[in-house]
């Protein structure tokens, strides 16, 4: 047992408690989480800093609202509702298009149909405070409904594949792409089955995935190779990510950005506690990372050159189990 | 550099929870361990006699400097008599007066003492003795048998030694047998050691003291020597020599006066009784401590009401409970609802017991979930629906006792123990749990809770522990302590070694 906690030790790997105590509790002060906890405020922010998110339709923000979800979303086919303080992905509902038949009857990106008195009941439970972190009643969001990039299409499972990046000091550390699967019911979160894939940080390219802390060459439902991926505009995104950091001013922050078909790279949402699965997928442990970082960091570069640091510093080391031919 | 103040903090914690412990353990002698008991002896001696015309002034001597013992309390009983305790000359005495009295007449006073070996209540430094004024012939025979002893001897104890041994001389020489002659009982005989000894300018005087041992109807006080070497008191058997106690010997009184002297009264006779009980070892610890004036004490919680303190016993096993989540959840890594249900489930266990305690709660929530599960179907708002699931689980828990009652299973009864609001909350977080992540999910962290819960239960339910807590609640602090120092732990918990298993030997 103590021989396994050395070796993880050895390979740099952060655990919950260092990752709570040394980072989280040291680098990201509580009065800065609003700007990520609350989604409404995190699109704001980044919208003056005029970075690229997914156009808001509408914010319901108590139970009286509710009702004018229908106007809201009148003129659209496809959106997304989210609680504004949500976590972990839960209480998302993804609308993908109408019922033919009948206007006020939806369909969700798992295929099935959804009344919008059903809509409705789900905004009110978000409203009311259920998947809110504190509990406490909560902002409904009704946002654009990505279309995502053909890259990820062969290997994601219905949903919205995404690219969570881990930004420490304003330094783009660690990156992986998480697929949805048909367990994870087209949601990106690996807790909830999705495959993550580690990704190289100078190239941009998918090395293999995890998948419930087991390592993964395929993805389990569409059974394409996850690894070799190219990323889209990487350069763009690592350095969104990096100006993440300068608008929350969080120390360890998680950046989840979507690529869209038509818009490129939007930023999602941001996390003040991202978790730890991102070592499995990349076969490296956090720690290792953040201490080169540690030693390289100035306090005024800027994003562009933080980016470049990153591509740097944190390329890949080649798995020899996958024939890159 | 705030790694230190947790360090400091804890230590400073633990160091304060520590010494108190330590004081009122070794100190003040409270128990480590519960229902230690400690042998109490209760002397009790009656003073009978026949009255006078006139009035009666009653004199006892009482036991002032005990060593080996500690006084837990004494009290007279007397019938109509005015008592008052004075100190002389040779030690305190107790006085009963009375202006008239008929008939034969009997006076009690009672001590209680226990064994304290700590306890070394010896006198001070006596002066001197001034020579005695003896007439002759046993004038020359006491100068002659100092001059020979002081001859064989070096010291005082070995100087009494000595003498004793001439004394006890079943041939005895001439002048200690002058000396003997007219020495009858063994008080006058220890009575002219002390004379010699005074002739020699050693301090020295008779005690007379009981054995203690079991129940005596009459116990016999005996007389035994005290010498001072100049440094300490000592003590010798005047009829071998040897210098010992015997064992459990409660020192009554010192000096040659009598033990009794009814003035008014006649046919005067004393008798002594003692018996043997067990108290409390905390009871003791607490009479001492209020007689050395220990304030600490009165902030004990034996002094609350039985009821409080049965309340605080439970209440005080909380932080074990909590210090045991902490370790559980920071440490292994447990998953588990709620950051204190497991521990007040755990309470609810030691009412219901484990077994059934287990199969109750699985029930209530098993039954609890699939009713929520009903409700969602009704898309009740949020504040609605945590309400309508605590009416149904208080419902349950009204069931689930009717049956078992009905079934004749008492046990059931015991349900109505748990705390509903919290099983409440439980059934709306698992069930949200098991829509959103599946019901693997939302089973592992219902099994985690229950996991934390019973290993709460079982270091709550330790009856030592219990105990240590409650007489010494200062180890709260340490508790505190370890607490504050796990939450600087960075260590990898234990399921992270299993969990990041693909990243070790990379």
């Amino acid at each position: 047992m103590l021989g396994t906690a050395r070796k993880l030790r050895e390979s740099g790997v952060l655990g919950l408690n260092e990752r709570n105590s040394d980072f989280i509790m040291r680098l990201n002060p509580r009065r800065l989480y609003p700007r990520v906890d609350d989604k409404v405020l995190t699109k704001e922010l980044a919208l003056d800093a005029g970075m690229a998110v997914p156009e808001l339709y509408g914010v319901i923000r108590n139970q009286g609202e509710a009702k004018e979800f229908s106007g809201i979303v009148e003129q659209r086919d496809s959106f997304v509702i989210k609680p504004a303080q949500g976590s972990g992905g839960d209480g998302i509902l993804v609308v993908t298009g109408r019922s033919h038949r009948k206007r006020n009857t939806f369909r969700l990106a798992s295929g099935t149909l959804i009344s919008e008195n059903e809509i409705k009941h789900h905004i009110s439970n978000i409203v009311g405070g259920q998947y809110s972190l504190s509990g406490n009643p909560d902002k409904a969001l009704i946002e654009y409904c990505v279309r995502f990039d053909p890259v990820f299409a062969e290997v994601s499972y219905q949903g919205v594949p995404d690219v969570r990046i881990i930004v420490y000091r304003g330094y783009p550390a660690m990156a992986m792409v998480r697929l949805p699967t048909r367990a994870s019911d087209g949601k990106a979160n690996l807790h909830q089955g999705a495959v993550g894939a580690g990704v190289d940080m100078s190239l941009g390219e998918t090395l293999t995935g995890v998948l419930d802390n087991e390592i993964v060459d395929d993805h389990p439902d569409t059974g394409a190779l996850i690894a070799g991926l190219r990323i889209p505009q990487w350069e763009f995104i690592l350095q969104s990510a990096a100006r993440g950091y300068d608008v929350t001013e969080l120390g360890y922050l998680g950046v989840d950005m979507v690529i869209d078909r038509d818009l490129g790279p939007l930023i999602l949402e941001m996390n003040a506690r991202p978790g730890l699965n991102i070592q499995i997928a990349n076969c490296t442990g956090l720690a290792t990372r953040i201490a080169l970082i540690d030693e390289i960091a100035k306090a005024d570069a800027k994003p562009a050159e933080r980016a470049r640091v990153a591509r740097r510093e944190f390329p890949a080391e080649r798995q020899t189990s996958i024939n890159f031919d | 550099m705030k790694q230190q103040y947790v360090f400091g903090l804890s230590a400073l914690l633990a160091i304060v929870g520590l010494s108190v412990f330590g004081y009122k353990w070794q100190t003040l002698g409270f128990p480590l361990s519960k229902n230690q008991q400690t042998p109490v002896w209760t002397i009790e001696s009656s003073i009978s006699f026949e009255s006078g015309p006139g009035s009666i002034k009653a004199n006892l001597l009482i036991p002032t400097l005990t060593p080996g013992f500690r006084m837990l309390n004494e009290n007279s009983v007397s019938r109509g008599y005015g008592f008052s305790l004075n100190y002389g000359s040779g030690g305190r005495a107790a006085q009963w007066a009375i202006r008239r009295a008929d008939g034969p007449q009997t006076i009690y006073y009672r001590i209680s003492v226990y064994e304290d070996p700590g306890t070394d209540q010896s006198d001070t430094t006596p002066p001197f003795p001034p020579p005695p004024v003896i007439n002759e012939p046993f004038r020359t025979a006491v100068d002659v048998i100092v001059a020979d002893v002081k001859e064989h001897s070096a010291d005082p104890a070995s100087f009494t030694s000595e003498l004793l041994r001439r004394m006890n001389d079943p041939s005895p020489d001439t002048n200690v047998e002058l000396l003997i002659s007219d020495a009858d009982t063994r008080t006058e005989f220890v009575e002219s050691i002390t004379t010699i000894l005074a002739a020699a300018r050693i301090p020295a005087r008779m005690v007379h003291g009981l054995e203690l041992q079991g129940r005596q109807r009459n116990a016999e006080p005996i007389a035994w020597l005290e010498v001072h070497d100049g440094d300490r008191w000592r003590y010798f058997n005047p009829l071998t020599g040897e210098e010992n106690l015997p064992e459990r010997f409660f020192v009554w009184w010192r000096g040659n006066e009598p033990l009794v002297n009814v003035e008014g009264g006649s046919n005067v006779q004393v008798s002594f009784a003692t018996q043997e009980n067990h108290l409390d070892a905390v009871t003791i610890a607490e009479t001492q401590a209020a007689q050395q004036g220990a304030n600490l004490i009165d902030f004990s919680l034996y002094s609350l009401p039985i009821q409080t303190q049965a309340v605080y016993s439970v209440l005080l096993m909380i932080p074990i409970g909590a210090l045991v989540m902490v370790v559980l959840r920071n440490m292994v890594g447990i998953d588990a609802f709620g950051t204190f249900m497991p521990v007040l489930i755990a309470l609810a266990f030691r009412e219901t017991k484990l077994f059934w305690g287990v199969v109750l709660f699985s029930m209530l929530v098993a039954l609890g979930l699939s009713i929520r599960f009903l409700l969602e179907r009704l898309r009740l708002l949020l504040v609605p629906r945590l309400s309508a699931v605590l009416i149904v689980v208080v419902i349950l828990m009204l069931m689930i006792s009717l049956i078992s009652h009905q079934l004749g299973m008492e046990t059931g009864l015991s349900v109505a123990l748990f705390p509903m609001v919290i099983i409440a909350m439980t059934i709306e977080r698992m069930s949200v749990v098991w829509e959103e992540r599946g019901a693997a999910d939302a089973m592992r962290a219902g099994l985690g809770s229950l996991v934390v819960a019973i290993t709460a239960y079982v270091f709550m339910g330790l009856q030592w522990l219990e105990h240590l807590i409650f007489t010494f609640p200062e180890l709260l602090l340490v508790v505190l302590a370890l607490v504050v120092l796990a939450g600087r732990y960075t260590g990898y918990r234990l399921l992270e070694l299993s969990r990041f298993k693909a990243l070790a030997g990379r």
